[in-house]
């Protein structure tokens, strides 16, 4: 076995710098990096080009790196929960690649596996096709998207072991499996760690082979962020 | 005149048994609430789940079970999550039968503009560029007009486009209109509003073949 675990964030963060492109997982604040998020902010890094379907909201998640200005870039597919974002947007202050969601989990999963660009439908004949290539299939314009190239990527697993292999829990899942493996070094954060050979490898979401360093986050807020429930049924 | 739950129930009718169906934002949300009970149909939400459920009971709430709206959710018997990627691949691929998604503006032609108010709104597209490229059986929740009275049927989107040439079914608060030749073909009638109504209320190109009833809901 392979052992993948580091102490601690700190230890999992090891050669972060200012500058660098980071990836991190989550839909909205589920299944988002709590405790790297958190160290980010710590370490003040800054300059940060940031790869993550959505950017948190004021007060939580990228929104806690945005307050701070410590992101230089976005790219993502849907802003809308976030005021601060949007103000540095219009303001010019970030700059902002905005992404078909689709293709953002694609250009994530091609530097996963290895392809270099692939084509896809989303965006055809709109502003996200402009300077890019495109090509006719069976009577169907595709446009070229490429890999993304990062140098960290943060994920968020329910349950992992030493060897680094992962099971992601619910909806929470969404873009960090994409992710594992997408850039120069994966620093997956679980829930629960356990020894090697406690998780069934029939079980397994995520191989540890793409993953360089994985930890137990010391605690998770889990925010939600719109909370709808149904009435309570009367029963009798 | 019909209002969004209303629009909804319309819509609602074009869902079919064994139907995967995915539903966006705002009124195709609570299309869910009006398909008969009596045929099976799976809702995806593009953020990794199939076979989504009601809201939860309160209480129940699971921060890790939400929607693409970001809702808190439950799941049904037969459910399924996966990662981003392989939902789009479902979308892509196209293993889901039915999109239902809003819109701000759908031009004559069937270009859709959905995500962007340049220098004013930019939420971001999401999943809709995705969805509009690939699916086949696309309906568009939206209101005829804007709040000034203004068509939101148009010879040509202003706003940055979302997709070209894709929509084929609308159903607004005022009609149920069909997208081909490069004209809006206008089936059926909100209770309560005539042809004359809807033509004023449409700036593209509106044909009416023959009488057009009224929408039965």
């Amino acid at each position: 076995m392979i052992n993948k675990k580091v102490a601690n964030v700190e230890e999992a963060l090891k050669g972060v710098e200012s500058g660098m492109t980071l990836m991190l997982g989550g839909f909205g604040l589920c299944g988002i990096p709590e405790n790297a998020i958190a160290e980010l902010v710590r370490l003040e890094i800054n300059d940060i080009t940031c790869i993550s379907n959505n950017a948190g909201v004021d007060d939580f998640g990228l929104g806690l790196l945005l307050q701070n200005h410590q992101i230089k870039k976005m790219v993502s597919s849907y802003v809308g929960e976030n005021d601060e974002f949007e103000r540095q947007m219009l303001s010019g202050e970030l700059e902002v690649e905005l992404t078909p969601q689709g293709t953002l989990a694609e250009k994530c999963r091609a530097a996963q596996a290895g392809f270099p660009a692939f084509y896809t439908p989303a965006g055809y004949g709109t502003e996200v096709a402009e300077g890019k290539e495109t090509r006719e299939f069976d009577g169907k314009m595709y446009v070229l998207e490429a890999a993304y190239k990062a140098d960290f990527s943060f994920v968020k697993a329910w349950k992992g072991d030493e060897a680094g292999n992962l099971i992601f829990k619910g909806t929470a899942r969404n873009f960090n499996p994409c992710m594992c493996g997408a850039a120069t070094i994966t620093v997956a954060e679980v829930e629960e760690l356990l020894p090697a050979g406690n998780l069934d490898p029939n079980q397994i979401h995520i191989p540890g082979i793409f993953v360089q360093r994985i930890f137990q986050g010391k605690r998770y807020e889990k925010r939600i962020e719109q909370r709808t429930v149904r009435a309570t049924e009367h029963v009798g | 005149m019909l209002d969004k739950n209303g629009i909804a129930k319309r819509i609602a009718k074009e869902v079919k048994d064994g139907y995967y169906v995915n539903l966006g934002i705002g009124i195709p949300t609570l299309v869910a609430n009006f398909v008969r009970n009596d045929i099976e149909v799976e809702f995806q939400s593009e953020n990794g789940v199939l076979g989504m459920g009601p809201f939860p009971f309160e209480g129940e709430e699971d921060a890790d079970i939400i929607n693409a709206g970001k809702q808190t959710i439950t799941t049904l018997p037969g459910a399924s999550f996966f990662d981003s990627a392989t939902s789009f691949g479902m979308i892509r691929g196209k293993h889901v039968d039915l999109t239902i998604l809003g819109a701000m503006e759908v031009a004559e032609n069937g270009d859709i503009a959905n995500w962007k108010i340049p220098g004013k709104m930019v939420k971001g597209m999401g999943g809709a560029m995705d969805l509009v490229a690939s699916a086949e059986n696309i309906i568009v929740a939206m209101m005829h007009t804007n709040k000034s009275g203004q068509s939101k049927l148009l010879n040509r989107c202003t706003l940055p486009l979302t997709g070209v040439g894709c929509v084929k079914k609308i159903v607004t608060n005022m009609a149920v209109l069909e997208v081909k030749n490069h004209a809006f073909h206008l089936l059926e009638r909100a209770p309560g509003v005539s042809v004359e109504d809807i033509k004023k209320a449409t700036e593209g190109r509106l044909v009416v073949a023959g009488d057009i009833p009224e929408m039965e809901l």
